[in-house]
């Protein structure tokens, strides 16, 4: 494959700015909507931006206006705020007091690290991923964005789009998280002006054209003023698209869009196997003294009671029998359910083991190529000897060559012979023992990897497997001849 | 294999989110729970779960319990015992040990105490003092992983906290050099003397706890729910009468009903005033409640807009 751009075969970018019907309009939140929770589904989302575009502000915005920040928290960030004198009016808030949890950060006003939060509305709980927007921060914008279905960025709305924007967008393509959303921020410093939002409106089509993306919503908002955050403003009348709110509560996230249109997958964390040391609630002892069930997480599809299916490695073919969560028994379970399988005949499977859809067996590769962020100051070059974690694997492996250096401008591939920290390259790799990786653009989750240190542990890089599949896989098992 | 249709994708409509059945958000939480904690069982020697008898370390436990059935829970359960304990915890603790078929490990702050390792603080508390005690634990079990129910929801700095989490020989949590960590991929890796603390729950929140401990009928000590007991008020919460906490002279002593909503070191755990006598009615409370539960109970975290970060750094939990 050609390293120069990125293989897309994905559509036509559309950019939404208004008119999307993604909300019946029933939002509603306060004291109470908690009560529903458990009916409710969990949705994943990053923050990002760059310095001073008001991320803090947004995200404690969003939490405050949600009801997720309690009466202490807001006591004490308001005694903090008012110590500091900030803003004018006596009462006003620093809303980054909430999220800045470290001391450093709030003596120096920056965010560092990832910060989890957690609200809820009546139809979803959300795990939010405030990310830092320092350049040399970007590989919390990595952590945050790898699991997450969507990714908010936000964009000074006198400023525009700028290097920082660009970055992220770029990681957002890379990572593929299904839903971008700009945040238009500040808009109020306008006066709410329809021209200047879809000046930048239109810098942001230009920009996810550019990078491949399939989609963005664009939203002007106000994070100090409360702008389009969780109920649309009168103040943009021009605006007929939802609140940022509404859309986080509307858009289908990963699990959804993916496991049950991928074949089943599930990678053995370890075998239960409990011989004379049986929990204390067992029932009927006897029958569990020859117990034996491959534990582990779905990462994609089904699975029922009758399926066939095959195992990695070796590619033994058996039925399930079994589908147990605890102490109950399922007749199906789904990713990202944590089961443990038994399975008609005894086969030597362990840790590193994948039990996939009968026909669906991932190829077995120890030659990769792939994308790398940089995550670890010390350059990746090649000739490095590192680890490779993959799905319940790790193996040693060997950086055979570094490909090059995106261009977060254009993505586009520029020589280079190693990679420093924030860098985002294509790179060679061999491994000692061949794994059942994927394209991760065809199936996420067994197509991640981390590269690891073999000395000190230290995650040195995070690694997405480039595509096509076949070719290289039995090339590898031949030339190899490594017996899976 | 087969792939999305383009279109399915890319829709952004409402009528996907609803067509298909999915896993609830708790469902979620306890399946990437059970994931974590496999995780850490596979790949390290010695793990231990740091067991309080509070809800937190009792839903991690009953979480292991699943993860591993029908095999009995595979690791020990580790408590650091201040001395100022609840007695209805300490009887909670035992009976679940037995129950569970799994060892207990203690580390007893009142032997640091007695032979003068650590000293009493002015103020009486004894939350701080369970570092050194712990630290010692971890290194006479020669435990590389150990297993906590904090969640980042808790608080400012362990929002900032990793699920698995690397500490150094004495037990030090770095928050500026802290491993990234991406997709479910956890990076236990570790050298000789470093050890790993491992938080399951950490996207959980209050809530999900209790509607958790709810759904699974889960057993806790009774002074979570509302009973009548002796109380007097201090630095705006009721804290209970008992040898180690005993009100000043100018403190009223009161019945009243109350639960708590952490258990902790009694003194520095104040009780809520409250009705819910029932797990339905604490959720229910605990939806609606306007304080957060650290807020309304911890004496020991309103010292600072920092106190978790500093004792966070030194090894605490």
């Amino acid at each position: 494959m050609t390293h120069a751009t990125l293989p897309d075969d994905r559509p036509t970018p559309r950019v939404l700015t208004s008119g999307a019907s993604v909300n019946d309009g029933s939002v509603s939140l306060g004291a109470g909507v908690n009560t529903r929770r458990n009916e409710s589904t969990l949705f994943r989302f990053a923050t990002a931006g760059s310095v001073d575009d008001g991320k803090s502000t947004l995200v404690g915005r969003l939490l405050h206006d949600s009801k997720a920040i309690l009466a202490d928290q807001l006591e004490s960030v308001a005694r903090t705020s008012a110590e500091r004198g900030f803003g004018g009016e006596p009462g006003a808030i620093d809303f980054a007091l909430l999220t800045d949890g470290l001391r450093a950060e709030r003596e120096q006003g920056i965010t560092i690290d990832v910060a989890y939060r957690y609200f809820s509305t009546g139809r979803r709980s959300f795990i939010l991923a405030d990310c830092p927007g320092h350049v040399q921060y970007t590989r919390n914008m990595v952590t945050g964005a790898a699991t997450a279905d969507a990714v908010v960025v936000l964009v000074d709305a006198r400023k525009g789009v700028l290097e920082q924007t660009r970055r992220h967008l770029a990681v957002v393509q890379l990572l593929r998280v299904p839903h971008v959303v700009v945040a238009v921020n500040k808009i109020d410093l306008l006066g709410y002006d329809e021209a200047a939002f879809a000046a930048v409106a239109t810098d942001v089509s230009a920009l996810v054209r550019d990078l491949g993306l399939p989609e963005a919503h664009v939203i002007p908002v106000s994070a100090l003023a409360g702008d389009n955050v969780v109920e649309r403003s009168a103040n943009t009348p021009w605006y007929e698209g939802p609140a940022l709110l509404e859309l986080l509560e509307t858009l289908p996230p990963l699990d959804e869009l993916e496991s049950d249109l991928e074949a089943l997958r599930m990678p053995v964390q370890l075998v239960i196997r409990p011989q004379g040391a049986l929990a204390h609630d067992v029932a009927d002892p006897v029958s569990y003294r020859d117990h034996r069930a491959f534990a582990g997480r779905i990462t994609s599809g089904t699975v029922r009671v009758g399926d066939e299916v095959q195992v990695f490695p070796g590619g033994a073919t058996t039925t399930v029998v079994g589908i147990d969560a605890g102490p109950v028994a399922l007749e199906a379970a789904s990713a990202p359910q944590s089961v443990a399988l038994r399975l008609a005949d005894e086969l030597d499977a362990a840790r590193g083991a994948v039990i996939a859809a009968s026909g669906s067996l991932p190829a077995a590769r120890s030659e990769l190529d792939a994308a790398v962020f940089q995550l670890d100051p010390r350059p990746l070059v090649p000739g490095a000897r590192v680890l490779v974690k993959s799905g319940t694997s790790t193996v040693q492996a060997l950086v055979t060559a570094v490909h090059g250096r995106r261009d977060l401008a254009t993505l586009a591939l520029e020589p280079a012979d190693r990679l420093d920290v924030n860098d985002i390259g294509q790179v060679a790799l061999r491994l000692a023992a061949e794994l059942p990786v994927e394209p991760y653009a065809e199936h996420r989750r067994a197509g991640a990897f981390l590269v690891i240190h073999p000395q000190d542990g230290a995650t040195l890089a995070a690694a997405i497997v480039s595509g096509p599949t076949s070719t290289t896989a039995s090339t590898a098992t031949t030339t190899e001849g490594a017996a899976a | 294999m087969r792939v999305a249709p383009v279109s399915e994708i890319t829709t952004t409509t409402s009528t996907v989110a609803e067509a298909r059945p999915r896993l609830s958000a708790l469902d979620t939480l306890e399946s990437e729970a059970i994931h974590i904690i496999r995780e850490v069982v596979a790949e390290f020697e010695r793990p231990v779960l740091l067991f309080s008898g509070g809800k937190d370390s009792v839903v991690v436990l009953h979480l292991a319990a699943k993860a591993f059935w029908p095999a009995r829970v595979p690791f020990p359960v580790l408590h650091v015992d201040t001395g100022h304990n609840f007695p209805e915890v300490i009887d909670f603790r035992d009976r679940t040990v037995e129950r569970f078929g799994i060892r207990l490990e203690v580390a007893s702050v009142q032997d640091y105490l007695d032979d003068g390792r650590v000293q009493e603080r002015a103020d009486g508390t004894r939350n701080p003092l369970q570092t050194q005690p712990l630290l010692d634990a971890i290194a006479a079990g020669r435990h590389d992983a150990v297993f906590g129910g904090a969640r980042r929801d808790e608080d400012k700095a362990r929002a900032k906290e990793r699920i698995l989490s690397l500490r150094d020989e004495f037990g030090q949590w770095d928050p500026r050099n802290q491993r990234p960590e991406l997709w479910d991929l956890y990076n236990g890796r570790h050298t000789v003397g470093q050890h790993v603390r491992a938080f399951p729950i950490s996207n959980w929140t209050e809530l999900d706890v209790w509607r958790y401990i709810e759904r699974e009928g889960i057993e806790l000590p009774p002074l979570y729910y509302a009973h009548e007991r002796e109380v007097y008020r201090r630095d705006g919460m009721w804290r209970a009468v008992s040898p180690v906490s005993p009100p000043r002279a100018d403190e009223h002593v009161e019945r009243r009903t109350v639960r708590y909503r952490t258990v902790g070191d009694m003194s520095c755990t104040g009780a809520v005033e409250s009705d819910a006598a029932s797990v339905a009615e604490v959720v229910r409370e605990v939806a609606t409640s306007t304080l957060t539960e650290r807020g309304a109970t911890r004496a020991d975290d309103r010292i600072s807009e920092a106190a978790m970060e500093d004792r966070k750094k030194d090894g605490y939990f």
